[in-house]
């Protein structure tokens, strides 16, 4: 036996305390904590466009602009991001190489091509393995925040060493624009409303 | 027609479900699409509040006490949550400093007072003023607690310097791990119970 929807029953879920309100009694508040109530996330789709192709604009400044500078004695050498993988792997910290490739160049990439598939295939109202769509969903709100992984190293190496002509690391732009775009794929991920890929299984009973 | 408040909605898919009786550590999941719907929590809310505290006094001490040391050439230099906010403030990327300082300070401080006010009327079978709006705001904070990932990267950090510079975790590295492991405990979808026990 397949559980009905809640519009089927005339019930809405709060977002923000996940309560059951009854729209026999509440219309437009959550009686439990007083949020807004809404049938879906406003502009869900909209909204998540936007500020995906935000972060996708974003992306290239943070991949072609250096993140950090070192300076020591006479060596003076910037990094890009990818720049700083390959480093890595040279110095032989290939695992080092592989969580930073992982955290800063594979969820980025993965956030954008499945953010964008789950609003392609809601906006066609596919009927197809909603399920797994559904867990592709989950995936990307575990995985969001991980990319920040490579702003937290610039700002804790700036911080540590600080040592004037013995040498000295610097955050350059880059990493703001890869700030950006992990804020904003964040938000992409809140702002999309995952019960869309059930509307379209719904209109068929 | 029966109570909602004895119905769940599923976030993910919008299924309906009545209430599963649940055993301590038992989880229900979604028929349509697999997600959790309820599960009981392996904290009491007197436990939460000791484990809340704690976690407040480990995040004032980790935001000033160094996480990391360095040593070159006979001169030292460490660096503390705090410090590693300050680095970033400098120049055109001020912006990202407000993210960073947001992400490891801000919202856990944030997360870990309101839930000390709630938690403390709470012991007292009490609701704190402002009981609704702490909740809805608890629950808009927590995708945005980013200190685990924070605790990567200063591993991540030991290793980019060895070979340049003498690297070496200082006390705060540990009273970070603690504390994230405490963060992810108290400030999880757990926190929903206490719609249900204060009344
Ligand atoms: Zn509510
Ligand atoms: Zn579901």
């Amino acid at each position: 036996m397949t559980p009905p929807f809640a519009d089927e029953l005339n019930l809405r879920l709060c977002h923000r305390c996940k309560y059951a309100c009854s729209l026999d009694r509440d219309r437009h508040r959550c009686s439990r904590c007083n949020a807004l109530l809404h049938r879906r996330k406003p502009d869900a789709i909209a909204r998540t466009w936007a500020l995906l192709l935000a972060a996708f604009v974003f992306y290239v400044p943070a991949n072609v602009l250096p993140i950090l500078r070192t300076t020591a004695l006479q060596h003076d050498s910037t990094t890009t991001i990818l720049g700083s993988v390959v480093d890595l792997w040279q110095d032989g910290a290939w695992d080092i190489a592989v969580i930073i490739f992982v955290a800063s160049v594979v969820v980025p990439v993965a956030k954008f091509l499945i953010l964008a598939f789950l609003l392609v295939t809601v906006q066609r109202r596919s009927r197809g393995s909603c399920r797994e769509r559904t867990q592709l969903y989950r995936g990307l709100e575990l995985i969001g925040y991980w990319s920040m992984l490579d702003v937290f190293v610039v700002g804790l190496l700036a911080a540590l060493v600080q040592f004037g002509v013995l040498g000295d690391i610097e955050p350059r732009l880059g990493i703001l624009f890869f700030g950006l775009v992990v804020v904003l794929t964040m938000m992409a991920t809140l702002t999309f409303d995952s019960r869309l890929i059930w509307d379209a299984v719904k209109d068929e009973r | 027609m029966t109570d909602s408040s004895d119905l769940i909605i599923c976030e993910y898919c919008d299924s309906v479900y009545q209430r599963p009786p649940l055993a301590r550590n038992e989880r229900a999941h979604c028929q349509r699409c697999n997600a959790v719907i309820e599960r009981r929590p392996w904290l009491g809310l007197d436990q939460l509040l000791a484990l809340n505290l704690t976690a407040g006094m480990l995040l004032a001490f980790v935001s000033f006490y160094p996480i990391l040391s360095v040593q070159n050439q006979g001169r030292n230099n460490a660096a503390s949550l705090a410090d590693s906010v300050w680095a970033l403030v400098d120049g055109p990327i001020s912006a990202i400093a407000a993210v960073v300082g947001a992400s490891l300070i801000l919202v856990p401080a944030l997360q870990v007072t309101l839930l000390t006010w709630l938690l403390s009327f709470a012991h007292f079978r009490q609701r704190a003023p402002g009981f609704r709006w702490s909740m809805r705001t608890l629950e808009v904070l927590r995708p945005w607690s980013m200190l685990e990932v924070f605790l990567l990267g200063a591993l991540v950090s030991v290793v980019k310097l060895t070979g340049r510079v003498e690297a070496a975790p200082a006390a705060g590295l540990f009273a970070l791990a603690a504390l994230t492991l405490l963060m992810i405990g108290i400030a999880g979808r757990d926190l929903r119970l206490l719609w249900k026990q204060v009344p």
